[in-house]
């Protein structure tokens, strides 16, 4: 098992998986496959999959406890990052197809629309974590300053499950359903927090790859 | 008063679509070895529709491909997602069908299909559709106007508005329990504004019955109103003298009123209604009010549409 973990190919083989959502789309789009309201599909689908890297990258610390297996923090930088690739193409659709870059009609949008308030929110509050996820910058800010910044992504995933939540008319089932994921993930910490006290120290991502 | 004879159409005598269909592709086929046999008949087929007269009603956009128009649709007792009506609408039985007409009334009356089509003529009618979720289509329905019902069964001078009703069977429409809201669907109308000519009873599209997941066999369409007060495949209509509850306005009363104009200017609580996305269309358009059908702004006038959204 920790051969595999440890082996270049496993990592390049999960990069590859984590890719196939968006190629699934680019091929759709080949195929004129993206239902009748293609810029809508894809918004759902990459916001899907921004919110779904979310908690699988929330779920690493769990499951390398509960499993034992350390070297599983090795993926976990590979899957914010893809988080933060799906939620900028996210972005991306929105910006240019629904509002066309016009400043005044986001602005608008940001401030008078509360599921895209905290939409945003959870987009600003992602960016200094992918900044901040390269060996060097665990390096420069120090592990303790670095974990403190990174728990951000807690409200990240918490912003993307209230977008969500906030968004949709009456079938609530599936935010709900991700809201409940998230809300599991963060009692295993806080019972981990609970059970360590004060005694743990701060297990920055970066420096076991 | 212009009275015109009713069509000689019976709704039984349309030629079910996949014999025609079949019969084409049998033609073409020539000695394929795949006969029409061979092909399953669809659950839900839709019917050639006769003696369509094509209505000046009409705008002079794109039409959306039926192939859109049908496949992306809110209906959320077949699935809350815009793809699940067009696959488990199947489950619906449009006929036989029955339209229960009655409340204020002088002349209250229960409708078969075959009744419905003889109240007027059929007129096809191109139409824009604007969704509450900003975005839209144009549709080639068949149908009459409302009015042409309603006089048919004399409103008394109590009524003041209509009452709508989408059947509700649990065993035809086992998602509808999934839906979120309230079942039946419910919807209603001011009596005027039924009555206004652009208000249509809908039996078809694109030259066809209705399919299933957008309403089958009888549906309202009002198109300066957002989509949701077009309510589908209706089994009850009742006069009344007080305004009738709605379903999304049940469901979310700060988000949908009863009035529901498409209206630019009053936005929908989490989003704006300034601009909306044609289907097959890149980027949005800007929203007209009433959607472009500004002879309706009549109905409306000293009342605060913002209030009354």
């Amino acid at each position: 098992m920790k051969k595999i973990l440890f082996s270049p190919w496993t990592k390049r083989g999960l990069f590859a998986v984590c890719l196939i959502p968006a190629l699934l789309l680019v091929w759709r789009g080949f195929m004129g496959n993206l239902s009748a309201n293609p810029i809508e599909f894809i918004e759902h689908k990459t916001g899907d999959w921004a919110l779904r890297f979310l908690l699988i990258t929330l779920a690493v610390t769990p499951l390398r406890k509960i499993f034992e297996q350390p070297l599983l923090t090795r993926f976990r930088r590979m899957l914010g990052l893809f988080a933060f690739f799906y939620v900028c193409a996210h972005l991306l659709m929105y910006l240019i197809f629904d509002q066309m870059f016009s400043p005044s009609g986001i602005y608008a949008d940001v401030l008078k629309r509360p599921y895209i308030t905290v939409g945003t929110a959870g987009f600003l509050m992602l960016v200094p974590l992918a900044v901040t996820s390269t060996a060097a910058m665990v390096r420069r800010l120090g592990p303790k300053r670095w974990q403190l910044l990174h728990r951000l992504v807690y409200f990240c995933a918490l912003a993307g499950v209230i977008h969500y939540y906030w968004l949709v008319k009456s079938d609530v089932r599936e935010p709900l359903m991700y809201g409940g994921i998230l809300t599991l993930l963060m009692l295993f910490r806080v019972r981990m927090w609970l059970q360590k006290g004060t005694k743990s120290k701060p297990q920055p991502a970066g420096v076991s790859v | 008063m212009l009275i015109r004879k009713p069509a000689d159409l019976r709704y039984s005598d349309v030629t079910p679509k996949n014999v025609y269909v079949n019969r084409r592709r049998f033609l073409a086929a020539g000695s394929a070895i795949v006969g029409a046999w061979a092909l399953p008949t669809p659950a839900g087929a839709t019917m050639k529709l006769n003696n369509v007269v094509k209505s000046t009603y009409k705008v002079d956009e794109k039409i959306t491909p039926k192939e859109d128009i049908t496949s992306y649709n809110n209906y959320y007792e077949f699935g809350t997602g815009k793809d699940e009506p067009s696959r488990y609408a199947n489950t619906l039985r449009p006929s036989p069908w029955q339209v229960q007409v009655g409340g204020m009334v002088d002349k209250p009356k229960t409708y078969d299909l075959d009744s419905v089509m003889k109240i007027a003529p059929l007129e096809e009618r191109i139409y824009r559709h604007r969704c509450v979720e900003a975005w839209s289509i144009v549709v080639p329905w068949i149908g009459f106007p409302l009015a042409a019902l309603l006089k048919d069964v004399e409103p008394n001078s109590k009524a003041k508005y209509v009452a709508f009703q989408t059947l509700y069977d649990p065993k035809q429409m086992p998602l509808g329990n999934r839906a979120g809201i309230e079942l039946p669907y419910v919807e209603g109308l001011r009596l005027d504004e039924a009555m206004h000519p652009l208000a249509l009873l809908s039996v078809g599209l694109y030259g066809e019955t209705l399919p299933n997941q957008n309403g089958a066999p009888i549906r309202l369409v009002v198109p300066w109103k957002y989509g949701f007060k077009s309510i589908k495949s209706i089994v009850k209509i009742t006069l009344t003298d007080k305004q009738p509850p709605t379903t999304w306005n049940i469901t979310n009363a700060r988000e949908y009123g009863f009035y529901s104009n498409v209206n630019p200017t009053v936005d929908h609580p989490r989003w704006s209604q300034a601009s909306e996305r044609r289907l097959g269309e890149l980027f949005k358009k800007k929203t007209m009010m009433f959607n472009g059908y500004p002879e309706v702004a009549g109905l409306y006038s000293g009342m605060d549409l913002r209030k009354n959204y």
